[in-house]
């Protein structure tokens, strides 16, 4: 009921509200929606900290921006493009998956943070290819049945609305799964994993392989929409915020990162500039988004104070985290 | 042929040898224990056995095929199922989903399959499921099928672990102190479960420090200190030898 509800008001929203810059909003917050989807996977299933996710998500952009652009004169249909971009990203992540198997929590962590830094720094110094830190602008416009997108966001809130109803049925499809149970096997104890015949080797790989796919559908996307790519998009700022949106929804839980996407985005991309123009407005020299950070930060901290799984909690953290808590006062 | 043979196994860790040329075998179907003080090498048999050591020399055949070098999951698709001497179920899974995943050995869907939930992902899943709460009644935990496995009485996590290990119905089942922890009443339906499961065809080879229960449920006894074998052969036979004795008891003082 009150997802038919959601979806009808989703599908109506561009009709209801014809502010353009609202639905823009929407839109590029429905990319964030999908990289969420996409980190769930790795950390949230498996429980494979990945502090360089938005590496993915930039090997996904810019496979749009050459692939589908004047920069090489290869004209792949974006529509084709949503296709290649996942199983490019996908072979990243299993690049990246490769060294780290052997490695846990803080040294994975920090291994992913290195890829996070080396994927933006890669795209920004092979300027030949990709005009370095200048980025790939003018690419291919996406259309359907012969009719162009334009600079509407319309369109691509509903490709958005689209891959991101793939994703959640994808997502929870693996979550109820041989596979998904294979990685919170793996999350909750590697060796006794191993001892039910799961190769750990291949699961470990095959959660870095979805969750890149689900940021490489993004990057398609959020390249076509904004009609350019360029390294500085995709810094290590982007993977912690993705991560925080986990942080803040309920790691694990489907809805709850949705829910934790969408409010992080709202806050970054609509009331933080809202509030600095209302300000402007009534004379006050006051920018809201310099503070955007502060902000993350006040929210991340009282959250892990007061509500440590999360807005929405998979039942899994949030018994977790209640006996952490209650540990003391049993003993 | 024995269902799994051992022969002169040697494993050392830096100076110590904790298992030292171990020849042993298992018949199929049959109910073997070993027994032996704190620090005999017992465990580090299993985890020979389960390819988490590899033998620095000797070998392990199982059902005619050769152990040494394979990995865990591999020698655990081979069909041989454990349990922990320190629990270590899936403690935030379901026990429901903790037995279903030991029989991820057996399952067949894949990345697609898991995916898209294909009409034979589904009837898999269906069919694993219906198994797995088979299991839990079999180890009488049917009303925990929804409850996290840390949330189960630790007799019941002991017993789901044995659910968990049967669930890619194994050949060979190795019980690491099943008895650990247990009152009298759950060691009696520890007796009878074990026998249950042999009665299914399994075998079962355990370590248990429960000498009663050794005693009562097992056709033959592997007696290891300082990680040799020093005795062998029917339980009452056992019980009497000079050297277990000594091994448990220390030799009795002016007798050297």
């Amino acid at each position: 009921m009150g997802l038919g509800f959601l979806v009808v008001a989703l599908l109506g929203f561009p009709f209801m509200d014809r502010n353009n810059s609202h639905v823009d909003f929407l839109a590029n917050a429905g990319a964030f929606v999908l990289l969420a989807l996409g980190l769930n996977i790795v950390v949230g299933f498996a429980g494979l900290l990945d502090l360089g996710y938005a590496a993915f998500f930039a090997i996904g952009s810019y496979s749009y921006a050459m692939l589908a652009s004047q920069q090489f004169g290869i004209h792949v249909p974006f529509w084709l493009m949503l296709l290649v971009a996942p199983v490019v990203a996908a072979l990243f992540g299993l690049l990246l998956g490769a060294p780290t198997l052997r490695l846990r929590g803080d040294y994975l962590a920090i291994v992913t943070l290195g890829f996070g830094e080396i994927v933006p720094q890669t795209f920004l110094n092979l300027a030949q290819y990709t005009n370095g830190p200048n980025g790939i602008s003018s690419l291919d416009q996406p259309s359907l049945f012969g009719h162009p997108f334009g600079f509407s966001a319309t369109p691509y809130y509903y490709v958005l609305l689209g891959l991101i109803a793939i994703g959640i049925l994808a997502a929870r499809n693996l979550q109820n799964s041989r596979l998904g149970r294979a990685w919170m096997a793996i999350r909750e104890d590697e060796l006794a994993a191993r001892h039910m015949g799961i190769n750990t080797t291949t699961t470990k790989l095959a959660a870095f392989a979805l969750g890149a796919s689900f940021s490489g559908l993004a990057g398609v996307a959020y390249a076509a929409k904004l009609d350019l790519v360029s390294p500085d998009q995709f810094g290590f700022n982007v993977s912690v915020l993705v991560l925080s949106m986990l942080v803040l929804g309920g790691m694990g839980n489907i809805w709850g990162v949705i829910v934790g996407s969408f409010v992080l985005s709202f806050v970054n991309s609509f009331l933080l500039p809202q509030s600095t123009t209302l300000a402007h407005a009534a004379g006050l020299n006051l920018d809201f988004t310099n503070y955007r950070f502060m902000l993350y930060g006040v929210i991340l901290v009282s959250m892990m104070l007061f509500r440590p799984e999360g807005l929405i909690p998979s039942r899994q953290r949030a018994a977790e985290l209640h006996d952490v808590a209650a540990a003391p006062e049993s003993a | 042929m024995p269902l799994l043979q051992l022969t002169d196994v040697r494993k050392a860790f830096g100076g110590l040898v904790a298992v030292k040329d171990l020849s042993f075998e298992l018949a199929e179907g049959s109910i073997a224990a070993m027994i032996g003080p704190n620090g005999a090498g017992k465990s580090t048999v299993f985890n020979l056995i389960t390819g988490i050591y590899a033998p620095d020399a000797g070998s392990l055949v199982f059902d005619g095929k050769k152990l040494g070098g394979l990995g865990t999951a591999r020698i655990a698709s081979l069909g041989i199922a454990r349990t922990f001497q320190n629990i270590r179920l899936f403690a935030y899974m379901s026990a429901l989903d903790n037995v279903m995943t030991g029989r991820h050995a057996r399952m067949h869907a894949g990345i697609f399959g898991s995916l898209v939930h294909t009409p034979r992902q589904r009837a898999e899943e269906r069919a694993v499921r219906e198994r797995a709460r088979e299991l839990l009644r079999f180890v009488e935990l049917e009303r925990y099928a929804g409850s996290y496995a840390r949330n189960l009485p630790y007799g019941g996590q002991r017993r789901l672990e044995i659910a968990r290990a049967l669930a890619g119905d194994p050949k060979l089942l190795l019980l690491d102190e099943p008895a650990a922890g247990m009152n009298p009443r759950e060691k009696d339906a520890l007796i009878g479960l074990i026998a249950r499961i042999r009665e299914s065809g399994v075998t079962v080879f355990l370590i248990e420090h429960d000498m009663a229960l050794v005693m009562n449920v097992s056709e033959r006894v592997t007696v290891l200190d300082y990680g040799e074998k020093i005795a062998e052969g029917l339980p009452d036979v056992v019980r009497r030898d000079e050297r277990v004795i000594e091994a448990y008891l220390g030799r009795a003082e002016g007798a050297a």
